[in-house]
């Protein structure tokens, strides 16, 4: 698009202001810790395990760690688009349930066909995403009451759906993404390059185009995004469903990993995700956040987790440097905010 | 007499009888951790048998989740109210024991199923510290004097039936261990990891998994219950050791023995969720017709159920498990 | 300088009405700009000044009343209907994105994307392009801010009505209005804003600028539009006319009538 503006005044057309931009000179509180924090505390992590038992840095062992994150890292995919637009999702890991016990249920008991049984169940928890898009925008209810509600009422139809029971004996073509391949001497999982990749595609969505760049608007100043003309109302809609196709992609990734559908999964997956966004520096205000941070607060945890273990540390300490980290890390993006008023 | 007033004293006749039969039948309540359990799904059939037998009115009622004290203290105080002179219930914690004394001051009897807490009238549960003790006895048995390196994948800290059954499995492998009161985890050099699972199959697989990159020659796992067991085997079999590893298990539930049966796990501790139940109606029945309370620990039996049995440990093959499961057949 | 009567109409409205209720905001309205002029619009509370700009603006539909864009009528049903016939809007709250940068900000809803498929399906931003034009921009209004990279937030109250102001100077095409621009702001700022207005309307474009800051309307205002009860009350010539006569006119003090011929314009 050009913009059609001709300079006209005698003074215009001859001089033009020739100061090129310049960045002012970093302090330490300007550097940016909401993108660089999260990096810095994972390699700290890893650094202080690998001292700790030779085991750690280990291929075999981080491939692992990456194998234990994977189903929390898609989901948190679709948490981070959510918060970016200063929503939350109290919903996603008892949507990810049902979805995996609708795919399972379907290719086992149903016998319908598996790649059938999976879109079935990614259209279950797209669905899911799109009641909670339109309770939010139609409706005008906050997220947060809104996926309260949602969360009882998922866990409520996969447990009536499922009898609590679950589902075994799942075909080999849908548990084939939990399987490993070699990769220089160590098993890489199928399951933990499909994060990856959704991660990497999904960041340079979201920072390269505009709808990406609109995501960003409407979280960080919504009025403001809606008056230079971007459709509030759909861009939150449209986040709501995407983020409901990650968290069926999870389930299957879920299914994979555990070789069952579960129908108590899920259940503290729903604060893991939101634990993984704060860690990776989003702000729970919306419009500001790299969604790669995301992956790197999954796999923070995931690496306190295995790290504590091979140290044979009881695994409540894990909890209570979760929550020292989370603090952590939401300090450290207020600090780096507070100079810039 | 009138059509209308013919119907208005049939009404009233049938009124009277059903308050009248409504003061007989004896109201009694049962109170789970959560209804979607299979647990206590099992449990609250067999309180529904039970009392249709009986000619009792059962009133049912769960918190939303394990741990959900507040949902259970609304129900005692409910039932109490609905006229329920006995109440079952698997405690989610100790929250609810001021509500108990008051009812139980109303003259309520209220009893503990499968969880015990201070001043239950009586507790038909599990003996869950017997239950880890009967698998800790069959593998030492099984293992034939090789030398075990252990991996416990537990529940969560500060949860006695955890507890008991971490510390019974001890105390039945053979190693020092703390007595059914304590609720800490005993350890012991042998025990090469212990892990919290939730008693969930993701979780305890990634558990598992930490534990073999810990110590990769792990030959013996106990497991809280038998999803934590089936995470543990699907890490096993990733890292091909499923043929070298015992798991052993408690709980006794249909997928748990059909594990059983396939070989993923080696033996587990059966208990009786409806037996639970059926003694709680029982009792609820007794004190209506008698007004003698139960009282005391009754212990609702557990059986050890094993693929293969092991000489010196006495068990019951899997059809025996089968045919005596909860959850789905 | 005179204002010569004859510079065209670039936008005109004649006899707007607009109830709310049993509030009459505009009582048949008449409002006229010209070509290359800073008009200011003065009005009291519940004079209907927000409600003309409103209507001007396309946040608003009169119930009657004809508007004009270049002698051709125009009906606009949504800001962004405005927006597409070459009216910009500054607003009171800027309606930036504070977390955001100038660049992007100055594109906001209108990113350049890339040719071909990239822009088209992917909607690609090309952003080498829109730092270019952010900067050649933000050059010709010689606004003094470094980096078109850092977030608006980093900036000062003034700086931030600046970016504001260019962005709805480089996309109009007819008309900037300006809602309130130097409100909050201390007098160096103002006067920075101030300056910022006055290259505006020397680039060629129409500035309608509301105002209760009569110091900054005398300052820079080509003619002033009074408002009252709904209607046009009066347009003067802040070259000829004092302040407190202006303020009286607009507080109804004084009546229009009384004003000289010469304060007219």
């Amino acid at each position: 698009m050009s913009i059609g503006f001709q300079a006209r005044g005698p003074a215009g057309a001859a001089r033009t202001h020739t100061a090129p931009p310049m960045p002012s000179t970093p302090s330490v509180r300007h550097l940016p810790w909401g993108v660089l924090g999260p990096w810095l505390a994972l390699a700290v992590a890893c650094a202080f395990f690998a001292s700790q038992s030779e085991r750690f840095l280990t291929g075999e062992n981080l491939s692992l760690v990456l194998q234990q994150v994977m189903v929390v890292g898609v989901l948190a995919i679709g948490q981070t688009l959510i918060i970016l637009t200063a929503g939350i999702d109290l919903s996603c890991g008892v949507v990810m349930a049902l979805g995996a016990m609708v795919v399972a249920k379907l290719a086992v008991e149903a016998g319908l066909p598996v790649p059938v049984a999976m879109l079935a169940g990614i259209g279950v928890t797209c669905l899911f995403g799109l009641v909670n898009g339109l309770l939010v925008t139609r409706a005008r209810l906050p997220a947060f009451i809104v996926t309260l509600g949602t969360m009882n009422i998922a866990f409520a139809l996969t447990q009536m759906y499922s009898k609590s029971q679950t589902v075994s004996n799942l075909p080999d073509s849908l548990t084939a993404i939990g399987n490993t391949f070699a990769l220089g001497g160590t098993q890489v999982s199928w399951g933990t390059l499909l994060m990856l990749a959704l991660y990497l595609v999904a960041w340079r969505l979201l920072a390269d185009t505009a709808p990406g760049r609109h995501i960003y608007a409407v979280g960080n100043h919504a009025e403001a995004a809606r008056l230079t003309g971007i459709r509030v109302e759909r861009v939150v809609l449209g986040v709501y469903v995407l983020a409901g196709f990650f968290y069926g992609i999870a389930a299957l990734l879920s299914i994979a990993r555990t070789g069952v559908g579960d129908p108590q999964a899920g259940q503290t997956e729903n604060l893991d995700t939101i634990t993984a966004v704060v860690l990776g520096g989003t702000s729970l205000f919306g419009g500001r956040g790299i969604l790669l941070g995301s992956l790197v607060g999954a796999v923070i945890v995931g690496v306190f987790r295995n790290g504590l273990t091979l140290m044979g540390v009881a695994s409540v300490v894990q909890t209570l440097i979760t929550g020292v980290l989370v603090i952590l890390a939401v300090a450290a993006d207020r600090f780096s905010h507070r100079g810039g008023r | 007499m009138t059509h209308s007033t013919r119907r208005w004293l049939l009404s009233c006749i049938a009124f009277a009888a059903c308050a009248a039969s409504a003061q007989t039948e004896p109201v009694i309540g049962l109170i789970t951790k959560t209804d979607t359990n299979p647990f206590f799904v099992k449990m609250k059939e067999g309180a529904e048998a039970e009392a249709k037998k009986a000619g009792a009115k059962l009133l049912t009622a769960a918190g939303k989740s394990d741990g959900d004290t507040a949902g259970q203290i609304a129900a005692l105080e409910n039932m109490a109210s609905a006229g329920a002179k006995t109440i079952l219930i698997t405690s989610s914690g100790d929250a609810i024991i001021p509500t108990v004394k008051k009812l139980q001051a109303k003259g309520v009897q209220v009893i503990a199923l499968d969880s015990p807490f201070d001043g239950a009238d009586a507790l038909f549960a599990t003996d869950n510290y017997k239950a880890g003790m009967l698998v800790g006895q069959y593998v030492k048995a099984s293992l034939g004097g090789k030398p075990a390196k252990i991996a416990t994948l537990d529940l969560f800290p500060g949860h006695p039936v955890g507890a008991q059954r971490h510390n019974g499995f001890l105390k039945g492998f053979g190693l020092p261990a703390a007595d059914a009161k304590a609720n800490e985890l005993s350890k012991d050099p042998a025990v090469v990891c212990m892990s919290d699972s939730y008693g969930d199959i993701a979780k305890g697989q990634a558990a598992m998994e930490n534990c073999l990159q810990k110590s990769p020659d792990i030959n013996v796992v106990y497991t809280i219950n038998e999803p934590a067991a089936a995470g543990a085997f699907n890490a096993l079999k990733k890292a091909g050791k499923e043929k070298d590893v015992v798991i052993v298990s408690v709980d006794g539930g249909c997928q748990g023995v059909r594990d059983t049966a396939a070989g993923h796990i080696a033996a587990t501790s059966q208990q009786y969720p409806l037996k639970m139940a059926a003694m709680g109606v029982a009792a609820g029945m007794e004190y209506a017709k008698t007004g003698k309370k139960a009282s005391g620990y009754t212990d609702t039996g557990v059986t050890l159920i094993a693929g293969k049995p092991v000489a010196g440990v006495d068990s019951k093959d899997t059809k025996v498990g089968l045919d005596l499961c909860w959850g789905n057949k | 300088m005179t204002r010569n009567d004859s510079a065209p109409l670039v936008m005109q409205a004649k006899g707007l009405t607009k109830r709310y209720g049993h509030v009459t905001a505009l009582d048949g309205c008449d409002f006229e700009l010209r070509a290359g002029e800073i008009l200011a619009v003065i009005g009291d509370n519940g004079a209907g000044k927000s409600s003309l700009i409103k209507v001007l603006s396309g946040a608003t539909v009169p119930d009657s009343g004809e508007l004009l864009l270049d002698g051709k009528p125009v009906h606009f049903r949504t800001p962004i209907d405005a927006r597409r016939a070459g009216i910009e809007t500054v607003y009171q709250d800027l309606a930036v994105a504070p977390a955001m940068s100038i660049a992007e900000n100055l594109f906001l809803g209108r990113e350049i994307l890339r040719p071909g498929v990239l822009g088209t399906w992917l909607r690609l931003l090309d952003k080498r392009a829109m730092l270019d034009q952010a900067v050649a921009r933000m050059n010709e209004l010689k606004v003094g801010i470094r980096s078109m990279t850092q977030a608006v937030e980093t900036l000062s109250g003034g700086q931030r009505q600046c970016v504001a102001v260019s962005r709805a100077a480089a996309f109009a095409q007819h008309v900037v209005i300006m809602d309130e621009p130097t409100a909050a702001l201390g007098v160096k700022e103002g006067n920075m804003v101030l300056d910022l207005i006055r290259r505006v309307r020397d680039k060629g474009l129409p500035v309608i600028l509301i105002s209760h800051n009569m110091p900054h309307v005398f300052e820079v205002a080509d003619r002033i539009h009074i408002q009252r009860l709904g209607k046009r009350a009066a347009v003067v010539d802040p070259r000829v006319i004092g302040m407190s006569d202006t303020v009286a006119v607009m507080t109804g003090a004084m009546a229009a009538e009384e004003l000289a011929e010469a304060a007219l314009a």
